[in-house]
């Protein structure tokens, strides 16, 4: 409770909150307010926002509903940020803590591993899964979270290292326990916290490197995506530039909220940290 | 000495890495749908499968898996890249080709944004938590936040479409026929708006690193001697502080190399530069695997080396690190 007032005391990770509520809440009646299929033909193409009350947003190249789009796109961005996430900061735990705690060979050739990843910037890797698997939105999402999770892999073992020959875990290892439960029931409760901070920050590359994916056109071309609608708008841009313009506000909204809610987290998680600084 | 002993042996040990993984890759994109004959043929409008298997022969797609590899990673050893059945061309050539504008372009965008994010994030760090230090934080979170091929549009919009000051991409005039320094001016002309564009996100996390470097340090000991002794806030910051700042920032860019390369695909695509990055998309378009897996290649290499240019930039910084080697 004293980490959750000390993360109401600033005004910034209180915007952070406020604006990730507000993209959640869109995303959760996006089906209440545009029941239709935002992606479906809606009226005439390119009107400004403004000028029609029933596109309040206006309407894209091909005339579909550019509110309805990004009410939706609320969904996939959340949804593809969140799942990736998991499945990085999963791998990474797993991986990091495996290497951490037995150390040795299977730490060197897991650290091998990690490196190799890291030494291949994630972008292209990425291109090269979307290339081999297809670009279907699960397709995508996977391979989102299969090029993120080198840096929490780093992390989740810096900490096991620091923690596997405390007190506590040899006094556990006298009383015969078992590595699955000195692993998952000692050490990785107290190393999880920075890792669960570093969660935003994966989840914030996330969204971007998907909003990058599909701008290009390599991503899911059937789900309304922030990126998606950027790309499309981009052959207009020299007239109707909003069409561009309003998703990109949306997905740096989002990014936004989800960095400031982390960094909120981190300081009140690490309250010495924030009173140095 | 001793340190550039272990920068050599670091160099060592990454290439059997880069080998393993491009063996790991090869067998990946054998799972890839369609090959490089099949994007051919449909690319030259159907074709019938007597041909198929003739240019499949010809580019050596017949043979198993392992066979493929193991010739693969042969002529690699070789710096062969293979041949690119898109462009016609070896795909060492194709990438040659391409690679000056990544560079210029990773090149201007890191100096711009160590140079802007060491600036700023000095300034801030002078006066924390009073307004410069909120207003340079705030942009700072809003430049990591912006999606770049966004922001690339956005300044195409307003300073090539409304304003009419910078050109709206490629690499230079077209038709104009300049050469020398000519040349070169109409070059980075075209490159301003990539490289802030480019920059944007580095800058935002070279800014952090910097103030956060730069309180750290202001605490130390040797910070309150030297203003003990009378020098000006101005020197003290300078040549006391700002020096061991900058330690942290050195590494970032090893760090950052990676994601930055990564970067200009979306940038060179938005701003139509005959680059790399770009290149690499159009080969995913184009199903062009042996390009791929060469920029792949290029890439890490690209990689290795900045890191290791980072390591004796390191040991240059910081005497420390040669004397315990």
């Amino acid at each position: 409770m004293a980490a959750f007032r000390r993360y109401l005391r600033s005004p910034a990770p209180v915007l952070g909150l406020v604006l990730l509520m507000a993209v959640i809440a869109m995303a959760l009646c996006a089906d209440l307010v545009f029941p239709r299929d935002p992606l479906a033909l809606a009226g005439r193409p390119l009107q400004w926002p403004g000028t029609n009350p029933r596109f309040w947003l206006g309407t894209d190249g091909s005339g579909r509903d550019i509110a309805a789009q990004i009410f939706h796109g609320a969904r996939v961005s959340l949804l593809i940020g969140v799942v990736a996430t998991a499945i990085a900061i999963a791998l990474g735990i797993a991986i990091g803590a495996v290497a951490g705690f037995y150390g040795g060979g299977v730490d060197t050739v897991l650290m091998r591993v990690t490196e190799a990843f890291q030494t291949l910037p994630n972008f292209i890797l990425l291109l090269v899964l979307v290339a081999v698997f297809g670009s279907d939105i699960v397709t995508v999402t996977v391979s989102i979270g299969a090029v993120s999770w080198p840096a929490p892999a780093r992390l989740t073992r810096a900490e096991v290292l620091s923690l596997r020959n405390r007190e506590f875990v040899l006094a556990c290892r006298t009383l015969g326990m078992g590595d699955l439960r000195l692993i998952l029931g000692e050490i990785l409760p107290n190393a999880l916290p920075p890792v669960i901070v570093y969660a935003s920050v994966v989840m914030a590359v996330a969204i971007l490197l998907e909003s990058a994916l599909a701008f290009l056109g390599l991503s899911d071309p059937n789900v309304a995506s922030w990126g998606n609608l950027i790309g499309t708008g981009r052959t207009v841009i020299r007239s109707e530039w909003y069409v561009s313009a309003i998703p990109g506000v949306a997905i740096l909204v989002t990014v936004l909220a989800v960095s400031l809610v982390g960094q909120g987290l981190n300081d009140a998680l690490n309250p010495r940290l924030k009173e140095r600084t | 000495m001793k340190f550039l002993a272990y920068a050599a042996r670091r160099l060592a040990a990454s290439l059997p890495t880069l080998l393993i993984l491009l063996a790991g890759l090869f067998v990946l994109l054998q799972f890839a749908p369609g090959d490089t004959v099949d994007a051919l043929m449909a690319q030259a409008g159907g074709g019938d499968a007597v041909m198929a298997a003739e240019l499949r022969r010809f580019y050596g797609l017949d043979l198993s898996v392992p066979e493929r590899l193991a010739a693969y990673l042969w002529r690699l050893v070789r710096l062969d890249l293979g041949f690119s059945a898109i462009y016609n061309k070896p795909v060492a050539t194709v990438i040659l080709e391409r690679l000056t504008p990544t560079l210029l372009l990773m090149a201007s965008s890191l100096s711009l944004a160590f140079a802007a994010g060491m600036v700023l994030g000095v300034l801030a760090a002078r006066r924390v938590n009073g307004w410069p230090d909120t207003v340079i934080s705030t942009l700072g979170l809003i430049f990591y936040a912006t999606p770049s091929f966004w922001f690339g549009l956005m300044g195409i919009v307003v300073f090539a479409v409304k304003l009419a000051w910078l050109p709206p991409g490629g690499y230079g005039t077209v038709g104009a026929g300049y050469a020398g320094l000519r040349l070169m001016l109409d070059i980075a002309w075209h490159l301003i708006l990539p490289t802030v564009t480019l920059a944007l996100i580095f800058l935002a996390i070279y800014l952090r690193i910097m103030r956060a470097a730069m309180l750290e340090v202001l605490n130390l000991d040797f910070v309150r001697a030297a203003r003990a002794k009378g020098l000006s806030e101005t020197r003290v910051l300078v040549r006391h502080v700002l020096r061991n700042a900058l330690l942290p920032m050195v590494t970032l860019i090893g760090l950052q190399a990676g994601t930055m390369l990564g970067g200009s695909v979306v940038v060179e695509s938005v701003f139509s530069l005959p680059g790399l990055g770009r290149l690499a998309y159009e080969s995913v378009v184009q199903r062009d695997l042996n390009t791929l897996l060469g920029i792949v290649f290029v890439s890490a290499i690209l990689v290795i080396v900045v890191n290791f240019v980072v390591d004796l930039l390191y040991a240059k910084l910081d005497p420390r690190i040669t004397a315990t080697g």
